[in-house]
């Protein structure tokens, strides 16, 4: 009997491969290869006057040397605004090298390709490039005050102002018995995958295609862009994911001007082109996130009840607008998290500065929405002396009154409606896992020790799953094995167990005979790509549904062989028998032979399928209309909406009193992300997010200068958690399946990220008795916040 | 900026043992021991991650001790011994008792760290075969993983020290299954 495989902690059949170090990651790809090494504005705003570039190429190696006067018409045409929104009046976007004017320290200025990238960065440095600095625009305020500008064009620095509204926030306020007003920080952070962005490609010219390896998020669309900007029909262009070192958001954004760059000059130079980003390069040259000022308005009854919330959001969106308002509209929604708020406003601007752009990064605007909402559940829980547990349960909305649908527009632009979940279940679990209930006797028994302790919590909904479509192929070969593909690209989050594990069940088929390939468009072309906690949604679904066309398939075949109802027939175990009659049985390989009629036995097993084999019909066609030859089947899976997930962390800290260091002491997460396919890679994606989390809390900043320089652009001062800082990590899981999809899956990708900055602001405060109003907090800060507490 | 014009690189002639064969290469005096490894050997499975020495991705064992491969000039290490993490499955590609520990308990995700985080556990169970959980946690603080949040990583050092205990293995030598020669 096979057995069931959805729900069991299968080990990874990714890991043998990357455990011996036979990973393809993209700088492992292409050891022929030309280097590319970019020339990097390092004015954070200037315009470029000169570009000298011949001292580069007397060096030994320098194959080119390209600026953006080299290039072809298309390629000097800003990059896409990959979402527009009605909204974003004012969207600007890069150009793949400066044309006169550069915005971001980093910025790419120039391009050199050379034998090897030693020489390609020997030659980058003998390129002089005269510039006119200008005053940078950093930080939100500078920014919002409009007096300098980024972009000459566009007043205020403003790309857009959003604003949402349900009820009537303003007045529910004013005519509430209590109402608090205060201001929020937090600053920016980045996905920082332990490998950074890079490209490969290689024109081959006989057959007159470009194959371009990309560490993406999104092949078919890193496809179709190189296609657009190269002016080739698509036809000629292949995209391939390798194996990729974590992506966590950065690796959604496409075109990076060297997407462009690399596969044109592998094309122009007739040779192999590789470009591989440098951890410095990647701190200013690829996406960040986080950064915004919140301004919260909230009016409530006096059993904490919350009657209307007003919100404004200053957004900082770096120099250009490549992603649109994805984060900013992800915070202004998400930040309702699990609770009934009726009468809502959120309003945002979105503002350019002279740093990094801003795309999503795990958890993509929902952390920040999440502080907003908590910092101000914490701050109405001790307005009125309640205990916070309890002041977040009179808010929850409650399982009978699912779907929810709140009034507003998701990132999707569909609506903002919880398909499902048990949040009161959710914080009585949490309440037991944490022993909430216990923490006054721990602090109390600490604090006559001298020790300074401090519990939290924060509660999310993750909106997960989006659309628009996700496909899947799954197709049985002669020998029985099951090839499957899907178009999205996996960064390490075992696709290719968990999707084997669904074929595996709709298929009855051993798991080990199933193979998934992913972001390979030379193999599946319909994709959208890996973000948003969605392929497991996604892709999970396509692939069942896929899983179930074959299935169906393999079923009509055997009946007609069998002369057997399908209703009479199982799969189990890679054959279609009988059931009751285990011995009449046909294995999936040779339903797959059958199910193509061929002229040519070009092996023994094919034999049966060739035309004089048996004797069959003579009455209608071999291949009948409306069949395809081939055991495969081909399904897409597009969602009405998003499916929501949630979850709500505790934490319980210890702080130093001579040196607000922060310990974390005990790390407790509740979970809900609907069945689950494979738990152990659902807690990993839970551990490895709550490692974020905390990095984000305690430890991850972007420290801009005023003149726009990153001055921690590096491992050694961009501080991401070791082992040595990351908890341990009490996980329970609550399954409430989602109605919208046929698996019941809701995605888990960013789960863990979302409340970390929240719940360990509400336990540090809970700690020191000092307002918790800014995140990150290191210890000076948090030191300084004390001291200034003191002297009050 | 430099306006001189660059002389040629003078080559230097490199001899050193990786994986038990001896492997020679005509490298510049800057080149270093990474990109020796993964560029002139390639022996991509040791990987890169910031190149200044801070994320641990890039270890590799230098005469049985851990280094960064990354601060390390291919030309200093002429004569020696580097193990990377293409030595330790056993030949039929059978995993390493360390290797199959972090599959067991899913102590990798996206795999890029990882071999930095092998070679150091290898290095680390050599010295410490009995270690308890916190001299772990502690020994493993030295390189960065964005993926797991180092829960499987730690657990997995811990199953590889009971696998590895009383059997007399060295850690960092290749594997060699039970049964076979």
């Amino acid at each position: 009997m096979t057995t069931r495989m959805l729900g069991a902690p299968v080990l990874r059949t990714e890991d043998p491969r990357l455990l011996r170090g036979e990973g393809r990651y993209l700088d492992d790809l292409g050891q022929g290869a030309y280097e590319v090494a970019i020339v990097r504005s390092p004015h954070a705003h200037a315009r470029v006057l000169d570009i000298d570039v011949t001292g580069a190429l007397d060096v030994d190696g320098v194959v080119a040397v390209y600026t953006y006067e080299d290039l072809p018409p298309r390629l000097r045409e800003r990059l896409p605004v990959l979402i527009p929104h009605p909204a974003l009046t004012a969207a600007r976007t890069q150009h793949v090298l400066a044309a006169g004017e550069v915005n971001h320290v980093g910025e790419a200025v120039a391009m050199v390709v050379a034998r090897d990238r030693y020489l390609a960065e020997d030659a980058a440095n003998r390129i002089h490039v005269a510039y006119e600095p200008l005053p940078a625009v950093v930080g939100h305020e500078r920014a919002a005050s409009g007096q300098l500008l980024v972009h000459d064009d566009i007043p205020g620095n403003l790309a857009a102002t959003l604003t949402q509204e349900i009820g009537d926030a303003p007045g529910r306020i004013a005519a509430a018995p209590n109402r608090l007003t205060f201001r929020l920080d937090i600053d920016r952070s980045a996905s920082t995958p332990m490998e950074t962005r890079g490209v490969h490609a290689r024109w081959d010219a006989d057959d007159q295609r470009l194959r371009v390896h990309s560490s993406t998020q999104t092949p078919t669309s890193v496809r179709a862009v190189v296609a657009s900007y190269l002016e080739l029909p698509l036809a000629q262009v292949e995209c391939v994911a390798p194996d990729i070192g974590g992506g966590f958001g950065v690796k959604i954004v496409h075109p990076w001007p060297e997407e462009l760059l690399v596969p044109w000059a592998a094309r122009l130079l007739g040779h192999e082109v590789k470009f591989t980003e440098d951890r410095r390069e990647h701190f200013i040259s690829a996406n960040h996130e986080r950064g915004q000022v919140q301004f919260i308005d909230v009016g409530f009854d006096d059993d904490g009840r919350i009657l209307g919330l007003d919100v404004r959001l200053l957004h900082d969106h770096g120099a250009y607008i490549p992603y649109g308002l994805i984060v900013p509209i992800i915070t202004s929604t998400q930040l309702l998290g699990p609770y009934r708020i009726t009468d809502y406003r959120v309003r945002f601007d979105s503002l350019y500065t002279n740093t990094v752009p801003v795309s999503p990064y795990r958890g993509a605007g929902r952390p920040q929405g999440c502080f907003a909402m908590e910092r101000t559940m914490d701050r109405i829980a001790r307005h009125l002396g309640l205990d916070r547990t309890l002041v977040r349960e009179r808010n929850l909305i409650r399982p009978d009154e699912m779907p929810y649908d709140f009034g507003l527009t998701f990132q999707d632009g569909r609506p903002y409606a919880y398909d499902s979940g048990d949040f009161p279940a959710s914080l009585a679990k949490l309440r037991e896992l944490a022993d909430w209930d216990g923490f006054p006797a721990r602090r109390a028994a600490a604090e006559a020790a001298g020790r300074l302790l401090g519990i939290g919590m924060a509660a999310y909904v993750e909106g997960t799953g989006v659309g628009p479509y996700e496909g899947g192929h799954v197709q049985v070969e002669t020998t029985g094995k099951v090839k499957v593909a899907t178009g999205l690209s996996t960064q390490g989050q075992g696709h290719r167990t968990a999707f084997a594990q669904v074929v595996a069940d709709a298929l009855g088929v051993p798991f080990e005979d199933v193979e998934v390939v992913t972001g390979d468009t030379r193999r599946f072309a319909y994709a959208v790509g890996t973000f948003a906690s969605r392929a497991a949604v996604m892709s999970g679904n396509a692939i069942h549904l896929a899983a179930l066309k074959v299935r169906e398939k393999a079923l009509r075949i055997a009946s007609e062989a069998l002369e057997v109802d399908v209703e009479d027939l199982e799969l189990v175990d890679g054959h279609v028998r009988v059931v009751g009659s285990p011995a009449t049985s046909i294995p999936l390989g040779v339903l797959a032979t059958m199910s193509n009629p061929l002229r040519y036995a070009f092996d023994a097993s094919a034999r049966i399928a060739t035309q004089f084999a048996s004797p069959g019909t003579t009455d209608r066609p071999p291949v009948a209309a409306g069949e395809s030859p081939g055991l495969e089947g081909t399904d897409f899976y597009s969602p009405l909406r998003s499916t929501f997930a949630n979850g709500m962390h505790a934490v319980e800290v210890e702080v130093d009193p001579e040196t607000s260091d922060v310990r974390i002491l005990r790390y407790s997460v509740v979970h809900d992300c609907g069945t689950l396919i494979n738990p152990m890679i659902v807690e990993g994606q839970i551990m490895g997010g709550v490692a974020q989390g905390v990095g984000g809390a305690l430890y991850e900043e972007m420290a801009y200068d005023e003149h726009g320089q990153l001055l921690n652009a590096s491992f050694m001062d961009f501080l991401m958690p070791y082992a040595s800082e990351v908890p341990a990590v009490a996980v329970d899981h609550l399954e409430t399946p989602s109605p919208l999809n046929p698996l019941g899956i809701k995605g888990a990708g960013e789960a863990g990220v979302i409340p970390g900055s929240a719940a360990l602001a509400s336990a540090i405060e809970d700690a020191v008795g000092v307002g918790i109003d800014a995140m990150p907090l290191s210890p000076s800060r948090l030191h300084a916040l004390r001291v200034a507490a003191d002297h009050r | 900026m430099d306006r001189t014009t660059p002389a040629p690189e003078a080559l230097h002639d490199v001899e050193l043992t990786v994986n038990g064969q001896v492997r020679r290469a005509r490298v510049p005096a800057r080149r270093l021991l990474s990109d020796l490894l993964r560029h002139d050997l390639e022996l991509t499975g040791t990987h890169v991650g910031c190149e200044h020495g801070v994320c641990g991705a890039c270890t590799v064992l230098l005469d049985g001790m851990p280094v960064r491969s990354c601060l390390t000039l291919a030309v200093s290490v002429s004569g020696r011994a580097v193990t990377t993490v293409e030595g330790l499955a056993a030949e039929d590609g059978t995993l390493h008792p360390v290797q199959r520990a972090f599959q067991e308990h899913h102590g990798l995700q996206c795999g890029f760290c990882t071999p930095g985080f092998i070679m150091t556990a290898c290095a680390f169970l050599a010295e410490e075969p009995a270690p308890d959980a916190a001299t772990i946690r502690d020994a493993m603080s030295g390189n960065l993983c964005r993926c797991t949040g180092y829960a499987g990583i730690l657990a997995a050092v811990a199953g590889a020290a009971e696998e590895l205990a009383g059997t007399g293995v060295d850690p960092r030598e290749r594997h060699r299954p039970e049964g076979a020669a």
